[in-house]
């Protein structure tokens, strides 16, 4: 081994290029390097250099449209403007579940006591959420998806960390606003869905009427 | 057997028919191996390793078949290459006792414990047969079935009381501090005093010197709050000076019974569970438990999907070798200029990650028969450029940073010596096997996946020291990157999910070990089911944990500012050592 120092040299001659990299990139590349959408997206590319952190809080790094937060339940806006909950529910969110931090209690027709198709009450205990995205997977009906919104710190738990219906409850025009493709992608295969039905209805009335024209001839 | 007869390391020997008298066939439907009675397994085992080359000792665990037997059961591997031979032991569940097999796979001694600890077996003429992972005033053996947790609800998850009548209630407040714990009888925690550090001090080798000086042992404890420990990790060490005569691990600060959870889990929800083992490498757990499930269902994903899950294990084994090699050097005073450049390529990896899982870290990615859902657009034009013209940049600067470093190489050189013979007899695996010229790499050696189709070396270093551990990790990080960019050249258009999508489903009775080649070492997962949609055994083969064996035999004769640096170059995870 030789003790001539020229290995931490060249090191010390890495960290140093570093170092200037710094100031050559941020004076090539402008002011609008920091805290703009692109600057901060053109420090998060295979070919950046220079400054490579973002400045949270007052920039934030983008996300991409996977990105998962704790759920939130969407409704559509009814035609008179009353929010119409996607949600039936069905319990699969609450039974796939790993750690087990969904509650819904089924909401039950006043009258007849026969079990409804919406939730009377629908908790989620953010603090066991383990945002594992599975009750947005295996949802049937488009009710339960991932936030975007990761900022949910808060004083008291005890007070503010079981998330209800209210809380949960966001309009169906965020959904496609934080998950574009997947909306696209949801609504193109429900168009399919409807499409192939339709062929289905229109192929049996006209294997009906074909019927009907042999038994009546 | 003559010796000029030839024997395939593919080949298992017909044990049965060998020791026709003790040996039998285990013969269930869905299982393998061989049932070895008690009293002949030294013996066995003492066979298999001299005479069939069956000398890597993978995995010791033990099932419990309650209300019948306890089952411990052993995989063992020869170090060329091939399957695993599977054995077991069946005993009573009441005096559950098993001779010890440390005196022939040294590797056995931590997981022996661990056994005891949770399972309760008894392993005769074990030289340290102490809990592990719980206190020592802790009551029962949490992995028995008939063993239930303080916040217990119900045997199986789903819970029924979460639908369709749901209403929220924090655990805590059902069973509140205090009462939330279970002692042995006759044990008072208010006049208790911890025995335990005495047995494990007494556990440490005194040693009888006498050079004439009149000299006292001294026992220091590193952690478990130090910064070097990664977490909350202890090292007892006995020293004559400031040599290391001794030392064990502590360990189980972190203890969560992730297996105990897992058997309560559905297979489906086990997924996002196996991401806070190794929480560096996330996609590499999924790996590990996605093809152990796959093989009870027997299935197998499409194309696509194998190639995507091999891109996102290999970018893993970059991101976690890049920060065990910058952490490395912060264990050696370097304090954090190679540590923060290796964080910023793992950043842009862990970017790769978010935009195909939706998460960083917690991945949840694999599923069984493929991947959540397809990469987005433009990502695999982003992994290319990484692959192609990043990463191979920053590990040649990172290189050229550490590796002719002058202190780096005074202090790494020489130092934590684990020879080829002692890395394979403490079940070592890894970096640490490959950087003892073992080249044993379970991607070439037992392949999964569609690794054999990829043309990568296997990394490996021949003197056993830190530094070779380390030059092991940077070669590796080079061959991921040539794997990468075979996948990424080779992968085509096509459906990435061909398996049951439903949330809950049964699995065929039987058992499974899958296994892949982890950033840190061989990461194994036996599962054994018994047709329901829960698994009933779930056992977790952690490299990090059991690479910890060897920690003593690196560390003795070594001054204790060492220790720092060879616990650095093991490259432990807290998450998965104590799971």
């Amino acid at each position: 081994m030789s003790g001539s120092g020229k290995g931490i040299l060249k090191g010390l001659g890495i960290t140093l290029k570093h170092f200037i990299e710094t100031y050559t990139v941020d004076r090539k590349e402008g002011k609008n390097r920091y805290f703009t959408e692109e600057g901060i997206l053109s420090r998060r590319t295979p070919d950046t250099k220079g400054v490579f952190t973002v400045q949270y809080p007052e920039e934030k790094a983008p996300l991409p449209e996977a990105f998962r937060y704790i759920p939130f339940l969407v409704y559509d806006v009814g035609e008179d403007g009353n929010r119409d909950i996607r949600c039936t529910s069905c319990g699969i969110c609450a039974k796939v579940c790993p750690p087990q931090c969904i509650w819904i209690t089924r909401r039950t027709d006043e009258e007849t006591g026969k079990p409804m198709k919406e939730p009377s009450q629908f908790m989620i205990d953010v603090d066991i959420c383990m945002n594992c995205g599975l009750c947005a997977e295996y949802c049937p009906f488009e009710a339960i998806r991932m936030d975007h919104d990761y900022e949910i710190a808060n004083v008291d738990r005890m007070k503010h960390h079981i998330f209800d219906l209210e809380k949960l409850l966001k309009p169906a025009s965020y959904y496609k606003a934080i998950r574009p493709v997947q909306v696209e992608r949801e609504e193109a295969e429900k168009r399919e869905k409807e499409a192939k039905k339709e062929a289905a209805r229109a192929a049996a009335a006209a294997a009906k009427a074909k019927k009907d024209a042999e038994n009546n001839s | 057997m003559a010796m000029s007869e030839q024997v395939s390391v593919s080949q298992i020997p017909a044990f049965h028919e060998i020791y026709a008298d003790q040996v039998k066939l285990d013969d269930r439907e869905g299982y393998e191996g061989f049932i070895i009675p008690a009293e002949f397994l030294v013996q066995f085992a003492q066979a298999i390793k001299s005479k069939w080359g069956y000398d890597f000792l993978s995995s010791v665990t033990a099932v419990d078949y309650f209300p019948d037997m306890m089952e411990v059961v052993y995989h063992a591997y020869r170090s060329l290459g091939g399957p695993a031979l599977v054995f077991k032991v069946q005993v009573s569940r009441e005096d559950s006792v098993v001779p010890s097999l440390v005196s022939v796979f040294p590797g056995a001694e931590l997981q022996e414990r661990e056994a005891w600890d949770l399972m309760g077996i008894r392993f005769e003429n074990h030289p340290d047969l102490r809990r592990i992972l719980m206190w020592e005033g802790f009551a029962g053996h949490p992995l028995r079935k008939d063993w239930k947790e303080p916040y217990f609800e119900e045997e199986n998850k789903p819970f029924s009381s979460r639908w369709p009548e749901g209403v929220a209630v924090r655990s805590e407040t059902l069973n509140p501090y205090g009462s939330n714990v279970q002692y042995p009888k006759d044990f008072d925690p208010e006049t208790w005093t911890p025995e335990a550090d005495e047995s494990l001090y007494l556990g440490l080798k005194s040693f009888k010197e006498n050079d004439g000086l009149d000299t006292e042992k001294i026992i220091i404890n590193l952690g478990p709050q130090h910064p070097s420990t990664h977490g909350v990790f202890r090292m007892a060490a006995l020293l004559d000076g400031e040599t290391i005569v001794d030392l064990k691990p502590v360990c189980g600060y972190l203890h969560r019974n992730h297996e105990k959870i897992g058997e309560r889990n559905t297979y489906l929800q086990n997924m996002p569970f196996t991401d806070r083992l190794d929480y560096i490498s996330s996609m590499s757990n999924n790996f590990g438990y996605a093809l152990a499930v796959e093989k009870l269902l027997g299935i197998k994903p499409p194309e696509r999907a194998d190639y995507i899950r091999v891109i996102m294990a290999e970018l893993t084994r970059i991101a976690s070798h890049f920060m065990t090699t910058g952490f490395l050097l912060n264990d050696l005073g370097a304090f954090f200029t190679p540590a923060l450049y290796a964080l910023k390529e793992r950043e842009l990896i862990l970017d790769v990650f978010e935009a195909a899982s939706g998460s960083r870290m917690m991945c949840n990615y694999f599923r069984f028969g493929g991947v959540f859902q397809d990469l987005p657009e433009g990502l695999l034009e982003v992994i290319r450029d990484l692959a192609f013209n990043r990463l191979p940049k920053k590990i040649d600067e990172m290189d050229a940073l550490l590796t002719e470093n002058e202190i780096v190489r005074s202090r790494c050189i020489g130092i934590g010596v684990l020879t080829a013979e002692e890395a394979i007899a403490l079940s070592a695996s890894g970096p640490v096997l490959r950087g003892s010229g073992v080249p044993y790499d379970i991607r070439k050696a037992d392949p999964y996946s569609i690794y054999d189709r990829f043309d990568f070396d296997v990394a490996v270093r021949y003197h056993g020291d830190i530094f070779d551990r380390y030059l092991v990790r940077i070669e590796e990080i080079r061959q991921s990157i040539r794997i990468i960019q075979q996948a990424v050249t080779q992968i085509k258009d096509g459906p990435i999910f061909d398996g049951k999508s439903q949330y809950s489903f049964k699995v065929p009775p039987g058992e499974a070990y899958g296994r892949v080649e982890g950033p840190k070492g061989e990461l194994g997962f036996y599962l054994v089911s018994n047709g329901q949609a829960n698994p009933w055994r779930y056992h977790v083969r952690a490299p990090s944990f059991i690479n910890l064996t060897s920690l003593r035999q690196m560390s003795l004769g070594e001054k204790v500012a060492d220790v720092v640096a060879v616990l650095g170059s093991i490259d432990i995870v807290l998450g998965e050592v104590d799971r």
